[in-house]
């Protein structure tokens, strides 16, 4: 530090950073991006192992042998629940009941901010079935969660045979240490999010529940089960997690152990393992498990009725059974078996899980990336930012560089106004509240007005308010304050790098996918940024590169990675339904990605865009 | 049935009293309850009551030494430390009061000690301190766990049993342990304190094995003074060892609601204790199940406010064992109706975080048309610092306010908190008791050896006189007199009942203890770098550098020092 202290040595090398600033920032990014690629060449990550001792050594022995019986209880539910046109709660309640468990029932009812045209509902109505097996001389303080959601259709109903057998077999066996609870959720998201905060006692969504009867102390892990087809080939196994949580590794590793265990062909992101790393197919494949695995935590919404639990500081994941390898099928009463051992392994726990990673990313099931790997790539983005906001400072603050030290340069800049500086924040911000609030409450005027239905009407708001956005700050600014100065862009740059530096800081901290990304594209435009650029070229680049842009570009690439490429169109189309989904994510169970976006993304490259239109 | 019980109890002592001055009348019962649950299992209480003669108290300066059949164990403790009441209890597993109905002997899981001294101790923290040292040796458990951070002083909630009316709750101390774990190590110290051990009477069906193959297992010692006769002019010790274990029929009756003997304990009766003066089997016969061997022996009594019917098999007597000289006793039933406790309470806590939470207790009154009032006491450990300006109290959406409270705050690391309230509960009603708090962060030293597990804070105890479902039903179809049902018996109007809650897991903040080494090097890489470039700057102090003179000038100015002329500038 004594670099620091002495100026004609800090001279040098604030004169050094400056001079090499553009090639630096260039190296860095290029850096990142490198960096990034390569975390999925398997080389350059770890093995996964088991961390927590309790589920590590101890052996387990699964004896669950009654698949005949989980398909005849699939094929009765069925019949029920095509009887009932919708969930069988009598029949449940009565087969649960029937395999010596405690059942209660939990009604709720939601209506959604508007209707969600891809799941098709509107006003929500609907009934979970619990049952609580009683683990014999346990005093009710902890809980493990089984859970099948009853979907529409005859999609998952081996899942709830599944479960009843399961809760047959585990009534009989007297090892359990904690309760079970066996839950048929209904309505898929909003039956959980009901039923968890009926566990809970909160109320954070505007859910409407009747309170739960039963209880069985603090759960401990969840797991959720999706069979969507009665043939199942491979189980995939879904980690993300509302708002870009993930459980603990440990979880990972225990599916991934057990399914080598009974030869069980397991998939993560629907895709294989491969052994051959050092081919290029064997690299392309696991950077492209690794990118669907950011690209969906970065979306922030939950991929399973197990990413709700996350919010509780419940370890749970969904495993979903897939009918798309041939050759290889297996029957119920082996995904039986792996579930038995899975319970039985979370059973032998004496803490909750905590050993293992909670910040990882999975470029296959036997190789992790931990924490400490991945953060360099979004560092060195960071660094950008700063590094560019260290050029602006020192060129701020050139002329009264030959004044003594560094006290008095630091109000200097900040000299030619404050108006100048803040009214653009401020009107950036204001905007963003617009586009985070009208959407929703301005639905019912705008179906008055256009012949579009409740669900276009908000998503269509949303993109006009936010292209509306592009030509307000700029002009309001020139009104307020008259003509800008060269001074005032500079610190308006200068501001806005270290609010955005912080912003995707702390962004990345919590979900690093979303940092990521949005690093990855604001980054560049946003460093190069100045007024004396060509208007229109660069104004292009700014709105190619801007978040709503950037939303498209994962669209299609998501889209592209899951081999189910679109067209521009259609495309289209699913971005609007991926803006709608986000905003009903946010409504129904508190997804942040969207308010972040709105009011903290978008005003901060709004702030840019206004540095663009300077005069 | 009571002139035989004497004339045997006369025939023991005949037998086995030695020609002291004073003739020590101790008595020793022995009894088993067998109750078919609603819920198919079945429920077996083991009560061994044991009669002291002597009363240590009054005349302290004479040492007592010679005992029967009072464990030696025991009565030195009472006389030591100068106990009124003792009562401790051992449970693994939770009495489910939905399922099963109301227990004989309420007791919450883990280990519970409740202990009155007598009016004459002086220090009665030190006391019970090395009481619990003490009883945690007798009974193999980690009794000596117990110490101010989580005993408290009931005002209300615990009352004494037996003789005298002691109020000044100074004297009373009372702590649970959630966490104990029981198992054969404490069952077996229990057993040694029988006066058969568990070689002869109903203790040889207490094999672990089966006991510890249970839904519920309690295991409780109370000791007590009460009256030696009618005129109480004497007082005497009376100890009851009590065992309740609940039989799963689920997982071992294959789902057929049959049992017997030695299905449950894989043993049968050959005979009674030879030094009780009472050895009895009850059977509930109410729900009018199968049994055989049959007998003529019935009793009825009002238990927990239910006129029951009970089938007596009299081990003293040798045609209860047969021809075979051995007592196995099968039992087969159907009832399947599911019975409503009318008191019911359970316990969890709400929110999600590790910064702050609520503890929400929900007691239910199930009567169709009266209401009556509870006690709820509440003990929490100091690290969960409520809230009491939060305390609410609803029933029926409705605030409730308790005509009693009695509020002691916790001290950090020195004493939990205590609320106890007097709580009206309105007829057939859900009543809830929230009350917020906030997680403390403990010392690093503080975190128990697997901090992730969460932390116990132990059941709740809820105390009240239930109105009885005796004097409830107005049809009666059993044969009684019509001139005497009119008017409901006052001692069978109602009934104490004390109910316990789940223990709750709370978790608490937990640092990563697993990374102590890399904590340890980032803060003393943040104390170098950045502490000590920032002291450096803020005492140093700048000068402007005077640029070094030319190598001419300096040769000069050296040539200049030898000189001894002034320097150049």
């Amino acid at each position: 530090m004594g670099l620091l202290s002495d100026p004609n040595r800090r001279k040098a090398l604030t004169n050094l950073l400056t001079r090499l600033n553009a090639p630096i920032c260039m190296v860095c990014y290029l850096a990142a991006i490198v960096w990034f690629m390569g975390l999925a060449f398997e080389p350059f990550t770890l093995r996964t192992y088991m961390s927590e001792n309790a589920m590590g050594s101890t052996m387990v022995e699964e004896r669950f042998s009654s698949g005949e019986r989980a398909l005849s209880l699939a094929k009765e539910f069925d019949a029920h629940k095509t009887k009932a046109g919708g969930m069988p709660v009598e029949w449940l309640v009565k087969a649960m009941q029937a395999r010596g468990l405690e059942v209660f029932t939990q009604s709720f009812s939601r209506k959604l901010p508007f209707p969600d045209e891809n799941k098709e509902r509107y006003m929500v109505r609907g009934t979970n079935v619990y049952g609580i097996l009683r683990a014999p001389r346990a005093p009710r303080t902890e809980a493990l969660v089984i859970t099948a959601p009853c979907s529409p259709g005859n999609s998952n109903n081996q899942a709830v045979g599944l479960l009843l057998a399961l809760a047959q077999y585990f009534r009989n066996q007297i090892f359990w240490a904690k309760d079970i609870i066996f839950l048929v959720n209904e309505h898929d998201l909003i039956g959980m999010q009901a039923w968890l905060e009926g566990y809970h006692h909160t109320n954070i969504t505007g859910m409407e529940y009747s309170p739960l009867q039963g209880r069985a102390g603090s759960i401990q892990a969840a797991l959720s089960l999706e069979l969507s087809s009665d043939v199942i080939t491979s189980l995939d196994l879904i980690l993300e997690g509302l708002n870009g949580q993930l459980p603990n590794l440990d979880l990972a590793n225990l599916f991934y152990a057990f399914c080598q265990k009974l030869g069980v062909l397991c998939t993560i992101q629907g895709k294989l393992q491969r052994n051959d790393w050092d081919t290029a197919e064997g690299y392309t494949h696991a950077a492209q498990t690794m990118m669907l695995m950011v690209l969906k935590q970065a979306c922030g919404r939950s991929w399973g009725d197990h990413g709700l639990f996350l919010r509780y500081h419940i370890e749970a994941a969904s495993i979903r059974g897939i009918n798309g390898f041939r050759h290889y099928k297996m029957d119920v009463a082996t995904i039986g078996r792996l579930l038995e051992g899975m319970v039985r392994k979370l059973n032998n726990l004496l803490e909750r899980l905590h050993q293992s990673y909670f910040f990882y990313l999975l470029p296959s099931l036997s190789r992790f990336v931990s924490i400490g790997y991945y953060m360099p790539a979004f560092g060195l983005l960071a660094v950008i930012l700063l590094l560019r906001a260290l050029d602006l400072w020192v060129n701020l603050g050139a002329p009264a560089l030959e004044a003594v030290d560094g006290v008095t340069e630091a109000e200097q800049p900040s000299g030619p106004g404050v108006l100048t500086v803040l009214t653009p924040v401020v009107i950036s911000h204001l905007t963003g509240v617009a586009l985070y609030l009208l959407p929703v409450h301005l639905q019912e005027m705008a179906v008055e007005h256009f012949p579009v239905s409740e669900t276009e009407a908000v998503v269509l708001t949303a993109v006009a308010i936010y292209t509306a956005g592009l030509a307000l700050p700029h002009n309001t600014q020139r009104l307020l304050s008259g003509e800008g100065t060269e001074q005032g862009w500079k610190v308006l740059k200068l501001t806005a790098l270290l609010y955005l530096a912080v912003l995707l800081g702390c962004t990345a901290l919590i979900n690093f996918s979303l940092g990521f990304v949005l690093a990855v594209t604001l980054v560049p435009i946003t460093a190069s940024m100045t007024p004396h650029m060509p208007k229109a070229l660069s104004a292009l680049a700014m709105v190619l590169l801007s978040p709503a842009f950037t939303i498209l570009y994962c669209v299609f690439i998501y889209q592209e990675l899951i081999e189910a490429p679109v067209s521009v169109s259609e495309g289209w189309m699913l971005f609007l339904s991926v803006i709608s989904q986000g905003i009903l994510d946010h409504a129904l169970y508190g997804s942040l990605v969207y308010p972040l976006l709105a009011l903290f993304v978008y005003p901060c490259w709004l702030m840019f865009w206004n540095i663009l239109f300077w005069s | 049935m009571a002139a035989h019980r004497c004339g045997l109890s006369l025939v023991c002592i005949l037998i086995f009293s030695t020609p002291a001055p004073a003739p020590a009348r101790d008595q020793f019962q022995e009894e088993l309850v067998i109750r078919p649950l609603h819920s198919g299992d079945i429920y077996a209480s083991f009560q061994f009551r044991t009669l002291w003669d002597t009363d240590f108290l009054q005349e302290r300066q004479k040492k007592v030494s010679h005992y029967r059949l009072f464990p030696k164990s025991l009565g030195q403790v009472l006389s030591k430390f100068s106990v009124r009441e003792l009562h401790i209890s051992f449970t693994q597993g939770f009495w489910r009061t939905m399922q099963w109905g109301q227990p004989f002997i309420p007791s919450p899981p883990g280990a519970e000690l409740w202990v009155w001294f007598h009016h004459t101790v002086s220090d009665v923290d030190g006391n019970w301190k090395e009481l619990t040292n003490v009883l945690s040796g007798i009974f193999c458990a980690s009794l000596n766990f117990i110490d101010m951070t989580n005993t408290v002083q009931p005002s209300a909630s615990f009352k004494p049993l037996g003789l005298g009316n002691a109020t000044d709750h100074r004297f009373l101390r009372y702590a649970t342990l959630p966490r104990e774990i029981v198992c054969t190590e404490n069952l077996t110290p229990w057993k040694k304190l029988l006066p058969c051990g568990s070689k002869a009477g109903l203790a040889v069906l207490m094999k672990s094995e089966k006991l510890f193959h249970s839904s519920f297992h309690s295991q409780a010692v109370h000791i007590r003074p009460i009256c030696q006769d009618e005129q109480c002019t004497s007082k005497a010790w009376e100890l009851r060892q009590t065992l309740n274990v609940v039989f799963d029929h689920y997982t071992s009756g294959q789902g057929k609601k049959e049992w017997s003997l030695f299905k449950m304990f894989s043993r049968t009766l050959t005979e009674a204790c030879p030094l009780a003066s009472s050895s009895k089997v009850y059977v509930d016969i109410t729900d009018n199940p199968e049994l055989s061997p049959a007998t003529h022996l019935l009793s009825r009594a009002v238990v927990l406010g239910d006129r029951r019917t009970y089938s007596v098999y009299d081990l003293t007597r040798a045609e209860t064992f047969g021809q075979l000289r051995s007592f196995n006793l099968l039992l087969r039933w159907k009832g399947d109706n599911m019975l409503r406790p009318l008191l019911h309470a359970e316990r969890y806590v709400a929110g999600f975080g590790l910064q702050t939470g609520e503890i929400h207790t929900v007691i239910y009154n199930n009567h169709p048309y009266r209401a009556f009032p509870v006690l709820l006491m509440d003990s929490v450990p100091w690290y969960l610092q409520l809230y009491v300006h939060t305390l609410t109290v609803t029933s029926k959406s409705r605030d409730n306010k308790p005509s009693y409270i009695h509020y002691q705050p916790a001290k950090d690391r020195h004493r939990p908190h205590l609320l106890e309230m007097l709580i009206q509960l309105p007829p057939h009603s859900m009543t809830e008791v929230t009350v917020q708090f906030e997680r403390a962060l403990l010392k690093w030293t503080e975190y128990t050896p697997d901090p992730n597990h969460g932390f116990y804070v132990g059941s709740s105890v809820v105390s009240a006189l239930v109105p009885s479902m005796v004097a409830m039903s107005t049809n009666f179809t059993q044969d009684q007199p019509l001139f005497s049902s009119f008017v409901p018996v006052k001692e069978e109007s109602s009934y104490f009942v004390r109910v316990y809650t789940e223990p709750l897991l709370v978790n608490l903040p937990t640092p990563d203890f697993s990374m102590p080494y890399n904590v340890i090097c980032l803060t003393c890489t943040v104390v170098a770098v950045g502490y000590g470039s920032f002291y450096n700057l803020l005492t140093r102090t700048f000068q402007v550098d005077e640029p070094s003179p030319p190598l001419a000038k300096r040769l000069a100015n050296f040539i200049r020092r030898i000189r001894g002329v002034p320097l150049l500038a």
